[in-house]
């Protein structure tokens, strides 16, 4: 187990993840990016903005690193949140994780994805032609 | 005594820190600090959750606040 990547960054560039990933006792590397959706409720939606509690935000992600390690047998770990102005089609989010094996990958790299949406202090607006919507904000 | 305010909170403050060194009778504890924001920002209520972090870490309405804490209101999280 190395020291895992934990980053909150303006852009991501979705080609570095590989490299960091790799490793000589690794099987397997499972890699999850959330990138921006033109469409949702109907609506076209034109970009998306998100802003964080930098500190907290950071050591939110630290826990779900370490409780990934805790719970599967990993070798490194990912995660890199954007913030800012971001298009249709531009990376967000990039979690990931290299294992011996691949379910351990598969199901750590689901885990620090759904995890992050759980507890890291992100938020994100959604900004459509006419409006903008806080996501998740109300019920 | 300083809190910050993210996302949608800051949006209904209309500011992004709230200077609360002035009030005569400073929140004591985490529940004391949401019974004034509620107060302060009554739609603040209609949102679908909110929480409140003590030096970076969540809080619970029972954690007692002090003057130099670092203290943030967290509305619903929504990164990914």
């Amino acid at each position: 187990m190395q020291k895992p990547i934990i980053e909150i960054v303006e852009k991501i560039d979705t080609a570095v993840v590989y490299d960091e990933l790799s490793d000589a006792a690794s099987g397997g590397i499972c890699v999850f990016v959330g990138t921006v959706r033109d469409f949702t409720n109907n609506e076209t939606v034109e970009s998306l903005e998100f802003e964080s509690y930098k500190t907290m935000a950071l050591k939110e992600m630290g826990k779900i690193a370490n409780q990934a390690f805790a719970k599967w047998p990993l070798n490194k770990v990912v995660i890199r949140h954007a913030v800012g102005l971001k298009k249709v089609q531009e990376a967000v989010v990039v979690v990931g994780v290299s294992a011996a094996h691949r379910t351990e990958c598969f199901e750590a790299c689901k885990f620090l994805i759904d995890t992050l949406k759980e507890t890291v202090p992100i938020w994100k607006k959604e900004i459509f032609k006419n409006k903008s919507v806080w996501v998740s904000a109300h019920p | 005594m300083e809190v910050f305010l993210f996302g949608i909170a800051r949006d209904i403050a209309g500011k992004s820190t709230l200077d609360l060194s002035a009030l005569e009778e400073k929140p004591n504890s985490v529940g004391e600090l949401m019974h004034l924001m509620h107060d302060f920002y009554p739609e603040f209520g209609k949102l679908s959750s909110l929480a409140v972090a003590v030096n970076g870490e969540y809080a619970s309405n029972d954690v007692h606040l002090q003057s130099n804490d670092e203290i943030a209101i967290i509305p619903p999280v929504s990164g990914g």
